[in-house]
């Protein structure tokens, strides 16, 4: 088989930069404004993202073989968001009983990585550009790259933002909203980056 | 738990702006960001969710008290994806070329926090007539939330509602196309509902989801 290296890591750049899956394509906002108060949960809730991430985008593509040699592609939503969901009460479980400072820091976010849009949307992605396995493979983890460093920079911002006195109208969400703007500009310099 | 004080009407109108999904409790923003380029889409988008919502609503409040509470979570979640699949097939035979510009957005309704969430707070607790009003309102507020910022953005970006020019192309600003723009406009909307809130002395509005 031949294999080029260079094309998957571009393919995997372009996910965590280019297209970055909270700043560009806006899939896992719910978590993204919602965890990232202070460093520590966002960096917990990245790996979490990541770990889920992963293994759902691979288990996702196997299963998508299955459901299309019976016929069964109606059924892609109703399969991936189950698998998904499975996986994620598969890692409260170990979560709770390996870390429970990190447990409790997570708090109602770990169930609801279930309905974080970033990994059905990845799932999804994969399967609307026909991807290869490796390729599924470098694009989920470029993805789930680009989620921990946009959500862990914007962490950042905001726990140093907190300190900070703003206008009252602004203070809270619509403070958040527009540092997002900001980072998310910032991200837009990567475009150039990839050769279409 | 509260079934008998909440009247019809208030389940019906909670939605709109006391406690309007987007502005108020920040939740499903995702569709909210990505696919309020234009007013055209932005309509597609809320009608779709709007559907959802009330139906789904409306089945998971049927079967609550069959549901073992372990479970529902599975459970409300394939009743949301039954009709996510039905509505993007309906949109895919119907309205082809609105279901092609909103891509993997109509099937990524079902990891949208706003049915889950609705399920969740309201539907597993009230009766199937107002799980109804309630999908119905928050799905109103939903669309009203997310039809302003698709007119603000394509207004901004085109200079045109709907297809329509209001302005000649001279005066478009590029950058709320783009997606840095949609977190702007939100956050600057933000920023105004507050103002008004606090001009009109209520603190309805302040909270936004968030405790300080």
């Amino acid at each position: 088989m031949n294999v080029n290296f260079g094309e998957l890591f571009a393919l995997m750049f372009s996910a965590m930069l280019v297209y970055n899956f909270l700043l560009s394509r806006f899939l896992g906002m719910c978590s993204f404004f919602g965890v990232s108060q202070k460093i520590d949960t966002a960096v917990g809730m990245s790996i979490a993202v990541i770990f889920v991430m992963v293994i759902s985008g691979i288990s996702a593509w196997l299963l998508n073989l299955l459901l299309i040699a019976w016929n069964l592609e109606f059924l892609q939503i109703l399969v991936f968001v189950l698998v998904i969901a499975a996986l994620v009460q598969l890692i409260e479980i170990f979560v709770k009983k390996t870390n429970p400072v990190l447990y409790n820091a997570l708090g109602i976010y770990l169930p609801l990585i279930t309905t974080n849009c970033a990994v059905l949307g990845v799932v999804l992605l994969n399967l609307n550009q026909n991807y290869d396995l490796l390729q599924t493979i470098f694009n989920t983890v470029g993805s789930a790259l680009g989620y921990a460093l946009a959500i862990i920079l914007f962490a950042s911002i905001r726990e140093r933002l907190s300190i900070d006195e703003l206008p009252p109208v602004f203070d809270g969400m619509p403070a958040a909203f527009i540092t997002a703007f900001i980072l998310s500009m910032s991200f837009m310099a990567f475009t150039g980056m990839i050769k279409a | 738990m509260a079934d008998n004080k909440i009247s019809s009407w208030s389940a019906l109108t909670a939605g709109w702006i006391r406690q309007n999904p987007t502005f108020v409790q920040v939740l499903g923003l995702c569709p909210v960001l990505a696919v309020s380029t234009s007013a055209e889409n932005a309509l597609g988008m809320g009608l779709a969710t709007l559907g959802v919502l009330a139906l789904s609503n409306l089945f998971i409040s049927f079967v609550r008290n069959v549901i073992p509470n372990e479970v529902r979570i599975p459970v409300y979640i394939s009743i949301i994806a039954g009709f996510v699949t039905m509505v993007n097939l309906l949109m895919h035979g119907y309205t082809y070329s609105l279901w092609l510009s909103l891509g993997i957005y109509i099937p990524l309704i079902v990891v949208n926090c706003i049915p889950l969430g609705r399920a969740e707070a309201f539907a597993s607790k009230n009766t199937p007539w107002k799980s109804f009003l309630d999908g119905l309102g928050m799905g109103m507020g939903f669309l009203g939330a997310i039809m302003l910022i698709g007119i603000t953005r394509e207004l901004f970006d085109a200079g045109t509602i709907f297809g329509y020019r209001i302005w000649p192309a001279a005066y478009n600003v590029f950058v709320i196309a783009l997606p840095p723009g949609a977190f702007l406009v939100i956050g600057l909307y933000m920023g105004l509902f507050k103002y008004i809130g606090r001009m009109r002395g209520q603190k309805r509005i302040q909270g936004s989801g968030e405790s300080k």
